[in-house]
């Protein structure tokens, strides 16, 4: 692959800067870098540190189908919630082994994914978008009634989550969390980034940019797409078990509407379609949302919503969108030969 | 019997309000392509206008024009600036444009009304019960569903019998064609816009009595909205009607035979309806 380092484009496309090239460029291990300095920097942040990469897999997860199939969901959360009272039942019930409560969270969130698939592939773009909103809302009533089982609005309380690998205890700072969820950041992104570099990956993107044109290839675009609802279902699940076993408690607002939006939030404020943007994004809002709502929580509320409209209209592609462009732009204007003022901007 | 009668009289009370909201939302879903998830705010704006006048000494009923036309004019606006320029955007962007937009109304309203609900002084008349063949029905049900009878019939001849409405008709048949054929298709697109959110404003004005106004109106009910118009098939004047009936009687009626179920009989009930229907009851795209 390195044997041909002239063929590969001196610049590459635009929106091909983070994570689609197939080897594991520099940026991407230092990138990785950041959180292990975070664990020696900021040993007081460990909890905060931990919730933004939850958040940063949930919303990897909805990247899977959103940037990489098209598919627009207002219900994601379902998942999430799924795989967190799936954690914390098992904890509560007296079995708290971490890694294998993850497995089970994952699976369960991915048979919901895998069933729910087929209500979301049939329709077509609004259907669809009602189908995840309606199945994301009647979990969340299935849990509010259920309350012997979920404790309703009161949340599931009195977990407890063995220690990791039966050695290392969940301690008080968040460190043994940390580096927990760390690690299962790590693996669940080393399989999505393996999985969109995939020709599956591929025939997904396809389907994003021209689904009847894959029809017409003879690409089995549905079943594609009830791969995919599966595999970020079963990743949302994940997300949702981490939150359950580092915080030991699960709510209803794990399954609310505001946890799908503001996951789209992250992706898009990130830039869907480039992996890293979920990690970017979740780290950008959940840090601003940490100072903002100290203010005052509705000035949260308030400013989110306006940068969200100004990112609708003008940023499309994010925080990655920009870095990716400016870098293209940089790499135009040392090469001299075309001016950084000849593309309008993003 | 009695009860069953009650329930059937609130089921079509609730039901007309949600046609009066969910209309405009329906128009601009499935006439212009906007998924418009801001449609709840300016229902939840319609109501809070509505309070406001009531508390310096406007009457309840003469708030109501007053909401619908201040409404309308906000959407005209909003139209001109943000939403012709979202016709032509993914879906994505739309949903992300009008999501942000409710985050921002939701909390604009939060800070200068509170997170508590507010009330609205009804006038004397639409106080209290009617006693009809035994049943008590409340004077202010039976006025919303009188009057949202009454626009109903307006609409219909202004979308059946007007040139504008044929002009509506046909912009949204073909839009090129219709501008071809010197149909200012820009301003007819403006005018729905502002008569749906004028119509949403009433709405909200309208539902403090029953349905409770507070900062989380748009979102609560966006859901409530987005069911009719995905139910009854957007664009359509009939399915609406349909659609928000039916769920209006069954929300009502789940509440009050199987309250353990709650909420979860209408979004049951939504996904099978859009399993068998995938373009709504009266779609105009199969």
């Amino acid at each position: 692959m390195s044997s041909h380092p002239s063929s590969r484009p001196a610049v590459a496309p635009r929106g091909l800067v983070f994570g689609l090239e197939d080897r594991l460029g520099r940026i991407e291990v230092a990138f990785w870098l950041l959180p292990v300095a975070v664990f020696f920097v900021f040993p007081g942040y460990l909890v905060l540190a931990s919730q933004v990469l939850i958040a940063g897999l949930f919303a990897l997860s909805l990247d899977l189908i959103l940037g990489y199939a098209g598919i627009v969901s207002l219900g994601h959360a379902a998942f999430f919630g799924v795989g967190a009272y799936v954690a914390g039942l098992l904890s509560v019930r007296g079995y708290g082994e971490p890694l294998s409560g993850l497995v089970a969270a994952a699976v369960v969130a991915g048979c919901v994914g895998f069933v729910s698939s087929f209500l979301i592939v049939g329709g077509h773009a609004l259907t669809r978008l009602m189908v995840t909103l309606a199945v994301g809302l009647s979990l969340h009533e299935a849990a509010n009634q259920a309350s012997s089982v979920t404790g309703g609005t009161d949340g599931l309380s009195g977990m407890e989550t063995s220690d990791l690998f039966g050695v290392f205890a969940f301690d008080l700072l968040g460190k043994t969390a940390y580096l927990y969820v760390l690690g299962v950041c790590l693996v669940a992104f080393c399989l999505v980034r393996r999985l969109v570099h995939s020709p599956f990956g591929l025939s997904l993107r396809g389907v994003r940019e021209n689904e009847r044109r894959m029809h017409a290839i003879g690409a089995p675009v549905r079943r594609r797409l009830v791969e995919v609802y599966t595999l970020a279902a079963a990743l949302a699940g994940a997300a949702g078990a981490l939150s359950a076993q580092t915080t030991e408690f699960v709510g209803l607002e794990a399954l609310s509407f505001d946890r799908s939006a503001s996951a789209l939030v992250m992706l898009v404020l990130g830039g869907a379609g480039h992996m890293y943007g979920a990690f970017v994004g979740s780290c950008a809002f959940m840090v601003l949302q940490s100072f903002l709502a100290d203010l005052h929580p509705a000035y949260w509320q308030f400013w989110i919503g306006c940068a969200v409209m100004l990112i609708a209209f003008f940023a499309r592609g994010g925080i990655l969108g920009y870095a990716s462009a400016a870098r293209e732009r940089l790499a135009r204007g040392s090469r001299g030969s075309r001016g950084a003022a000849a593309r309008p901007g993003p | 019997m009695a009860s069953f009668l009650g329930i059937v009289f609130d089921g079509v009370a609730y039901g007309s309000l949600l046609f009066l909201i969910s209309i405009g939302l329906s128009v601009t879903m499935g006439l212009m392509n906007i998924v418009n998830l801001a449609h709840g705010a300016f229902a939840m704006f319609g109501g809070y206008l509505s309070v406001w006048l009531s508390a310096r000494g406007t009457p309840f009923l003469a708030t109501l024009p007053i909401c619908f036309v201040v409404l309308g004019l906000a959407g005209a606006g909003s139209e001109r600036l943000f939403y012709r320029r979202l016709r032509r955007r993914s879906q994505l962007d739309q949903v992300l444009f009008t999501i942000g937009f409710t985050f921002a109304a939701v909390a604009s309203a939060t800070l200068v009304w509170g997170p508590a609900e507010q009330r609205v002084q009804l006038p004397g008349a639409l106080r209290g019960q009617l006693q009809v063949l035994g049943v008590g029905l409340g004077a202010y049900r039976l006025f919303l569903i009188a009057l949202v009878a009454v626009l109903s019939a307006g609409l219909v001849a202004l979308v059946e019998k007007t040139t504008f409405g044929a002009r509506v008709r046909a912009s949204v048949d073909d839009e090129q064609v219709s501008a071809g054929l010197g149909i200012p298709v820009e301003r007819v697109f403006c005018l729905t816009f502002a008569f749906g959110s004028g119509l949403a404003g009433l709405g909200g004005a309208l539902s403090i009595d029953v349905l409770g106004l507070e900062p989380t109106f748009a979102l609560k009910y966006l859901v409530y909205f987005l069911l009719v118009v995905a139910v009854g098939g957007a664009g359509s004047l009939a399915g609406t009607a349909v659609a928000s009936l039916v769920l209006g009687l069954f929300d009502v009626a789940g509440k009050y035979y199987v309250p353990q179920v709650g909420a979860f009989i209408i979004y049951g009930l939504m996904i099978v309806l859009l399993l068998v229907f995938p373009a709504g009851l009266h779609g105009r795209r199969a």
